[in-house]
């Protein structure tokens, strides 16, 4: 018995012992160093993030290449400048430094920084428009929780407005008002798609951004569909369209949390000074948020304040996401809450067809008149609220 | 990276950064455009006092191990280098007609220069430096050049001057192949300030990959005596983007901003200034709190032009005399700010008695 499991355990480990001997061995004798010759070094530098203090430009460096890399001079607008680095020296694979550059920046203006390495090549970053990076402090996290609660619970809220009005709809109304949902939501999956394949993009190449995303809203979406089965097996049936609702809060909560940090970070970067008044469409496109949340609930009774907790777990995480993008912004983060959003949404949409379908074939909801329409009204919505955004 | 946000996300807020007074007065500097044209700003920090004076600049310093642009300045014949090892490269012997027969060696190699600090350009050199060695005759000498390619790529020597064709370096005939040698032979003449450098194709690189010098013709009466010096206005892209990242005198940015070309109170000084920048059309010359004579090309003895800024094209050159009145620093510089800031600025300090001052 004891002589079997040591066997085993031997045919398991051997596969690896053989593997660490190869590891030894590439890292010992560098077999790429022949192929490669003299060859420069792959220098690839990745900016993450700028801060603006008075009179101090901050630049927060990724060494995103194979090899080492050193920084030797930076350039601020096309001038040569003084600068300190931490900590100095030569940057390995992955390894980060800050730079502290004593530059004049002017409010409201375009810098572009430059870093030059030794070996002459240059890595740009461009400050759109310069604007002093806020410090965290209680009258920023009112501030972002301002932002938060014009950009996520207000609209929410005004969308749940709706729900004494859903009482009172027939039938083919009601059906109207699901479809219209599930085409916002729709809308809302592709957006969130589009902004985290688009940040992703952008993502220093070893952070493997597009398989981040993938991953990050598959994850999310297996949550949300295990916490769905655990609530409904701890409710009575009666409760299915309250599981759904809450599950419908939780997945557009997580999808505003992501915007609320692309909104803080884009007012920690300055983005905000660029300044038109366009907050009523944002208004007007966070609106069905509320809608959708209380659309299932149309055929229950839902007392106030369960409506109240719907739309603060709705719009309340557009303040958190604020909060941490306003004062820590991390690319890597946001396409990861990206993500999380996408995988919450994609959630939600098939939560709702499961409830259609209990009730009647999903192929015949869809190709009826009041459902087409209404998918049909919620692009048309979203395409046009989006329009205002633009 | 550009912005990590989309453009809808940043649009959004567009709109958020119009919501009222309260937001926008709630963040430093959120109000527009302050008179003072800075945010609001407190004390400038540790960082802002560095060196002292300007933040601007390069930061640390090259190692003038392999060329010192202190000693590049003031040297021409290989006079930096003492006895016998200059005789390998420069030796002259008197002819009977009084002129001298100059015999040179010149190589051309590829090597790594430090054209800012911790910055290294691989360039191609004539004898291992940029600019490379100059040349100084005096009318009507005879100049002999053995030049050898110990570089990667065919090179040569073209020369400013009287010569025939033959002696020209830039037909595809004239290329002088990797290994090989050639020997250049012509008379120094008209007198002036002129250039030598490599008429390979492609021109732009062999320029500027730093394959030139300067190549002085004396008239035969002397110019008056003066504190002598050569600069060559030099630009390097370093990531080969057809854009110079670098500008200086004499290959390294801001060499004379923490070196300063010590001078003399009333002693003339003689500048022989060359414009081989590649890429930008012009480059210039600008001296602080002084005018300076203008000989162009220094193929006339009568002045030109008093000015306090001469503009060159891509080869041209002057000579300027000048000397200094007043005791201190005194700042030159590209009068092209972009350049001055990219390394093109350093300083002269002058010694002794000023009068009035």
């Amino acid at each position: 018995m004891a002589a079997d499991a040591i066997r085993r355990l031997l045919l398991g480990v051997l596969p690896l012992l053989a593997l660490a001997a190869l590891l030894v061995w590439i890292v010992r004798s560098r077999p790429a160093e022949s192929l490669r010759g003299d060859a420069p070094p792959v220098e690839i530098l990745s900016i993450q993030k700028v801060e603006l203090a008075p009179r101090e430009i901050v630049v927060s460096v990724l060494n995103d290449g194979p090899d080492r890399s050193t920084i030797a001079q930076v350039q601020v607008d096309d001038a040569y400048w003084s600068f300190t680095q931490d900590p100095p020296g030569p940057l390995t694979h992955l390894s980060r430094a800050r730079l502290r550059i004593p530059y004049p920046w002017v409010h409201g203006e375009t810098h572009v920084v430059r870093l030059v390495t030794a070996t002459g090549l240059t890595f740009d970053h461009e400050i759109a428009v310069a604007v002093a990076t806020p410090r965290p402090g209680w009258r920023f996290l009112g501030l972002f929780a301002l932002i938060g609660l014009y950009v996520g619970i207000i609209p929410v809220a005004l969308g749940l407005l709706w729900y004494p009005l859903l009482h009172r709809l027939s039938r083919r109304a009601l059906d109207f008002v699901l479809a219209l949902t599930l085409g916002l939501l729709l809308f809302l999956l592709v957006d969130a798609l589009h902004e985290g394949l688009e940040a992703a993009g952008e993502l220093p190449g070893s952070f493997q951004g597009v398989a981040l995303l993938a991953f990050g809203a598959a994850a999310a979406y297996l949550a949300l569909e295990a916490l769905g089965r655990w609530l409904r097996s701890r409710r009575a049936q009666s409760d299915a369209a309250w599981v759904t609702a809450l599950l419908l809060a939780i997945g557009i909560g997580l999808h505003n949390f992501g915007e609320g940090l692309a909104v803080g970070a884009a007012f920690a970067l300055g983005e905000a000074a660029l300044g038109t008044l366009l907050i009523l469409g944002f208004t007007l496109h966070n609106l069905t948020e509320g809608l959708a949340i209380v659309a299932p609930l149309a055929k229950s009774r839902v007392p106030l304040r369960r409506l109240l907790l719907l739309g603060l777990i709705g719009g309340a995480p557009t303040i958190a996401g604020a909060w941490l993008g306003g004062f820590t912004y991390s690319p890597v983060w946001a396409v990861l809450f990206l993500a999380v959003g996408a995988g919450a949404i994609a959630q939600v949409i098939v939560q709702i067809f499961r409830g259609v379908a209990g009730e009647r074939p999903l192929a015949s909801y869809l190709g009826s008149g009041p459902a087409v329409a209404g998918l049909f009204a919620g692009f048309t919505v979203m395409y046009a609220t989006g329009l205002l955004l633009q | 990276m550009k912005n990590p946000l989309s453009r809808r996300a940043l649009l959004r807020l567009a709109g958020l950064g119009s919501l009222g007074a309260s937001i926008a007065a709630a963040v430093p500097g959120g109000e527009r455009r302050p008179a003072a044209g800075y945010p609001a700003a407190g004390p400038p920090s540790a960082a802002g006092s560095h060196h002292g004076g300007h933040a601007m600049g390069v930061v640390g310093r090259v190692s003038t191990e392999a060329f010192d642009p202190a000693v590049f300045l003031r040297s021409w014949n290989f006079s930096h280098l003492a006895e016998p090892e200059r005789s390998r490269y420069y030796r002259e012997t008197t002819r009977p007609d009084g002129s001298l027969l100059r015999e040179y060696e010149i190589f051309a190699v590829d090597r790594e220069v430090e054209i800012a600090p911790g910055l290294f350009f691989p360039a191609w050199t004539f004898n291992g430096q940029v600019p490379g060695p100059t040349i100084r005759a005096t009318e009507g000498d005879r100049v002999r050049i053995r030049f050898v390619n110990q570089g990667s790529h065919p090179h040569t020597l073209h020369f400013h001057g009287w010569h025939p064709p033959a002696m020209d370096g830039s037909l595809p005939e004239h290329q002088v192949e990797p290994g090989e040698d050639f020997l250049y032979e012509f008379d120094a003449e008209p007198f002036g300030l002129h250039l030598y450098h490599c008429h390979a194709v492609p021109l732009k690189r062999h320029i500027h990959k730093g394959l030139y010098g300067a190549f002085i013709v004396d008239p035969r009466t002397p110019r008056p005596p003066a504190d002598e010096m050569v600069m060559v206005m030099n630009a390097f892209d370093t990531n080969f983007d057809g854009d110079n990242e670098v500008y200086a005198v004499n290959t390294v940015a801001h060499f004379h901003m923490t070196e300063p070309i010590p001078v003399a109170v009333g002693r003339p000084v003689r500048i022989y200034l060359i414009n081989v920048t590649e890429f930008d059309l012009l480059n210039s010359f600008h001296l602080h709190g002084m005018f300076f004579k203008v000989y162009r090309t220094g193929t006339s003895l009568e002045t030109q032009e008093v000015t306090d800024t001469l503009m060159l094209c891509q080869g041209e050159r002057a000579i300027l005399e000048t000397s200094f009145r007043y005791p201190g620093p005194f700042m030159f510089h590209a009068h092209q700010s972009e350049f001055a800031e990219l390394g093109w600025m350093g300083m002269f300090h002058a010694e002794g008695a000023g009068h009035g001052g």
